[in-house]
């Protein structure tokens, strides 16, 4: 049968065709994987050279002074540091416990039936876009923190010593806390699901070798499940901080505008991104003040950068 | 004189004669034919570590050599360098003579495709391309041949029913090859491994994943393929050596401990080893 | 054997009576707080999906009264003139898609090199560090990163400096889903592939691919819902056009960009049109992502 091919004797040598659509297609995947490489090398750079002329004439205060001033050709970081800051940090504190919640609820406690419906609206909701979520924010939210909320927190917190400076201030239902709180709802679902992912990785093994000996649900989450998942868990959260840096559409209605930082938590301010939304319109090219919404892009960058880096490194050590 | 150890025969019951016998009886006339791939002193390394070890063996033309051992013994590890199937992973290596045709396949400057469409291999687990049957066998005709739709379709059909498919598959060349049944799936393979008209096939452990009818069915097939093709097998199952081969090969711990024809390795094996892998003390 | 090792008698210092109660009562206090537990668990999910509902709620009460026929057919006018989104509508159908169009090989090959060429090579784990790090990264710095590239010097917005932004949101999105799909493909199938004499470049087109096909499909589903909501990096590059304009070379116009200047106005019916355009992005995010869904079952 075979007999045409027995004939020929294996070729030891000369040209393969195969050889070089090998050579081609492994070029071009390499290629590709620098392409990645060198787009975050072009991001940083660009951003970088971008807000040099704004670092050359403001030196380090750059990052601390609080004047945003276009008259006089005075920019300063400050401001948008700050809220940007407070807005992710207060966003976690509101969101961490909620998302623990729901995940522990759809890894243990919801019937099985329900546990895929509601993941799948969990789900559903981190994939709504950002700017739904600050037309929501302006709409929804803005005018039940100006009537209801803010003035409930300034009568009964406002007073309080300390504390109290942080809930006082007119009612107008914008500011740091109403932008903390869109943001909070905004990387709920995100790092609910993420938790849940993480939790599910736990053996079943585990888990029934505490129920074995009697443990109740709760007492098997907090000595088996978060032990176990801690480092993916504080992973997740700080995945969820990165997004919340960077958050422009959900802030951007609600947080003032304002370059001042307040003591009150009503009162309005800026983060970085949304400063840079709401000033990069009447910013002209070559002008310092462009270059420091570049500068102030830098910064962001660097912030995220660490943060996702640490949160990468928790979440998945190794490869595959 | 070296003591002589039981036999396979003395440790079953003489009365009865396993069918393995019978064939294997029948088949004691039988001497090897001249060689289709000759191993010269084939040494394999997984990184540092030596798994075989200064391998001399001969497959014969047409006939079927049966590869046993315990696990590990490095008898897949061999049936992987015939096809240079180790090249795909960094760090393996092979060294020595591999001889076919006149040519070294160990030598660098082979090129490894045409040796695979000379030397066919078909794996434990049957693994059916994502594709439609037809698909399946087209897809290594269409690496080496240019042929037209007439002749691919006679290429298909030969394939399927030297495979002992044709009868279940010609109403569904166009379904999907992942609705087969496992046994169906494996025939599947070894008709896309014909396809491509190798001169040698190398089966590892072509049925420990199938059920007992289905491994019947490939055994027949075996029987009727070696009149074309040089076939070597890798089996961890004596009984299904002693049914299919015409040579068998004893390995044990990357060594190629004896080699012979199935009647006298079976009968009266030389070397101690052997004969304690055959009748089970080990393995 | 002492009094204390029979069998019937506990642990030295056990008092069985003191214990079984003392057994109780913690019982019952550790039964109170698992049930606490388990009732704020239940709230938390509880306020979750009613910040879903909300959002929904107020999407469609108010998207749906403003929506009409005239969206669809008349492109952005001045507050008062009656206008519609089609040019809006458009201009994200054109940049979404061909965001898509040059972002998606990118990340194809890219999980490829990953799958495939570089499972546990040095290059191989930074770049896969990269692509995931530029997954979550603030996309308002894709959008200022562009700009410095494509507007600045060439003296403009335009739509395809839009296109491009979106581009590089979408390719990290399509590395992790390309990438994890590859590696789901048992090594059996490649060697088998190999084992006919195919070269390493049509096992992976030829068959890789097409074992993986549903869920490439997937990522690439999933990455157009994304770039589809994205805002902010429009803003830096495409701008955004109140005329009717198809130009790549021109500034263009972009659904959520429409909406971010409408609804933050104080025109009645640009608000409307805004709430309008926020029901149909959602509707389509949510359209897609349930497709993509739909493709991940269907594999098998």
């Amino acid at each position: 049968m075979s007999d045409a091919a027995a004939a020929a004797p294996l070729p030891s040598a000369g040209p393969r065709p195969a050889a070089f659509g090998d050579r081609l297609f492994g070029s071009l995947a390499t290629a590709a994987g620098v392409l990645v490489l060198v787009l975050l090398g072009a991001i940083i750079v660009s951003l970088f050279i971008g807000g040099l002329p704004s670092f050359r004439a403001f030196g380090l205060p750059f990052l601390t002074d609080t004047d945003w001033d276009p008259v006089q050709n005075v920019f300063g970081a400050g401001v948008p540091i700050f809220g940007t800051l407070v807005t992710s940090v207060l966003a976690l504190l509101l969101a961490v416990p909620l998302a623990f919640g729901i995940a522990f609820y759809l890894t243990e406690i919801a019937p099985v039936w329900l546990r895929g419906p509601v993941g799948t609206a969990v789900e559903l909701l981190a994939g709504v876009p950002s700017i739904i979520y600050g037309m929501w924010g302006f709409f929804v939210i803005v005018p039940v923190m100006g009537d209801d909320v803010q003035p409930f927190l300034t009568d009964w917190l406002g007073d309080l010593p300390g504390v109290g400076m942080l809930f006082q201030g007119a009612p107008f239902g914008t500011g740091i806390l109403t932008a903390a709180l869109i943001l909070a709802v905004m990387i709920l679902p995100f790092i609910a699901a993420t938790m849940r992912d993480v939790f599910n990785t736990v053996p079943p093994m585990f888990k029934e070798s505490a129920y074995g000996v009697g443990c109740t649900t709760w007492e098997v989450m907090r000595s088996i499940v978060i032990p176990y998942t801690r480092a993916s868990v504080v992973g997740g959260i700080m995945l969820g901080l990165g997004r919340a840096l960077g958050e422009t559409m959900a802030v951007t209605f609600v947080i003032g505008n304002t370059n001042r930082i307040t003591t009150s938590l009503f009162g309005p301010g800026n983060t970085i991104a949304s400063i840079v939304a709401l000033e990069f319109p009447e910013s002209q090219a070559g002008t310092l003040k462009l270059s420091s919404l570049l500068a102030l892009g830098f910064i962001l960058f660097v912030i995220s950068f660490i943060v996702l880096a640490i949160s990468r490194l928790l979440l998945r050590p190794r490869p595959t | 004189m070296a003591p002589r150890y039981g036999t396979l025969s003395e440790t079953m019951n003489e009365t009865e004669q396993s069918p393995a016998m019978a064939t294997m009886q029948a088949r004691s006339t039988e001497t090897l034919h001249a060689p289709r791939i000759s191993m010269r002193g084939v040494d394999f390394f997984y990184a540092s570590n030596k798994a075989l070890k200064g391998i001399d063996l001969d497959l014969p033309d047409r006939q079927v050599t049966g590869m046993i051992g315990p696990s590990g013994c490095g008898k897949s590890t061999l049936l992987r360098v015939l096809n240079r199937m180790y090249d795909l992973y960094p760090g393996q290596r092979a060294e020595g003579r591999v001889m076919m045709d006149g040519v070294n396949i160990l030598d660098p400057g082979i090129d490894l495709n045409q040796l695979r469409s000379r030397v066919g291999m078909v794996f434990q687990k049957p693994t059916p391309f994502p594709m439609t049957i037809y698909e399946n066998i087209a897809f290594g005709v269409r690496l080496h041949e240019r042929l037209s739709k007439p002749a691919m379709d006679e290429r298909v059909e030969w394939s399927l029913t030297r495979a002992a498919l044709w009868d279940e598959a010609k109403d569904r060349l166009g379904a999907s090859a992942m609705g087969l049944s496992g046994g169906q799936q494996q025939r599947l393979c070894i008709a896309r491994t014909i396809a491509v008209r190798p001169d040698v096939i190398l089966l590892d452990e072509p049925t420990s994943a199938l059920d007992p009818i289905s491994t019947l069915k490939i055994e027949e097939l075996i029987d009727e393929l070696k009149q074309d093709f040089t076939i070597a097998i890798v089996t961890h199952n004596m009984q299904q050596a002693a049914r299919c081969a015409d040579q068998v090969a004893f390995f044990y711990l990357g060594e190629l401990v004896e080699v012979g024809s199935a009647t006298q390795m079976f009968t009266s094996p030389r070397q101690k080893r052997t004969q304690e892998y055959i009748t089970g003390r080990f393995g | 054997m002492s009094a204390t090792m029979r069998p019937g008698v506990g642990p030295p210092g056990a008092d069985p009576v003191r214990g079984a109660r003392v057994a109780a009562l913690l019982s019952r206090r550790r039964q109170r707080l698992d049930r606490l537990v388990r009732l704020l668990c239940v709230v938390a999910t509880v306020i979750g999906l009613a910040f879903l509902a909300s959002i929904l709620f107020t999407l469609f009460w108010r998207g749906v009264g403003a929506l009409g026929l005239h969206v669809f057919t008349r492109v952005t006018l001045p507050p008062g003139s009656h206008g519609g989104l089609l040019n809006a509508i458009v201009g994200s159908l054109v940049q979404t898609l061909l965001g898509t169009a040059i972002g998606a090989p990118i990340g194809l090959m890219v999980g490829t090199y990953l799958a495939e060429y570089a499972r546990s090579s040095p290059l191989g784990t930074v770049v896969r560090f990269v692509s995931d790090v530029l997954l979550s990264a603030p996309s308002i710095l894709v959008g200022l990163f562009v700009y410095t590239i494509l507007v600045e010097p060439f003296g403009g917005f335009s739509g395809i400096a839009g296109c491009v932004a979106l581009a590089v949101i979408v390719v990290p999105i399509v590395v992790r889903t390309t990438e994890d799909m590859l590696q789901l493909i048992p090594t059996e199938l490649r060697e088998a592939a190999a084992a006919l004499g195919a070269p390493k470049w049509r096992v992976i087109v030829l068959i890789c691919y097409r074992a993986a096909l549903y869920g490439i499909a997937t990522g690439v589903l999933l990455a157009v819902a994304r770039v589809a909501g994205e805002t902010a990096p429009l803003l830096f590059t495409s701008l955004g056009n109140l005329n009717w304009s198809l130009s790549l070379t021109q500034p263009m116009s972009s659904l959520p960009v429409t909406i971010y200047q409408y609804a933050g106005s104080a025109f009645d019916d640009w608000v409307d049109l805004a709430w309008a355009g926020a029901l149909l992005i959602t509707l389509g995010v949510l359209a897609l992502n349930i497709a993509a869904r739909v493709v991940l079952r269907a594999r098998r």
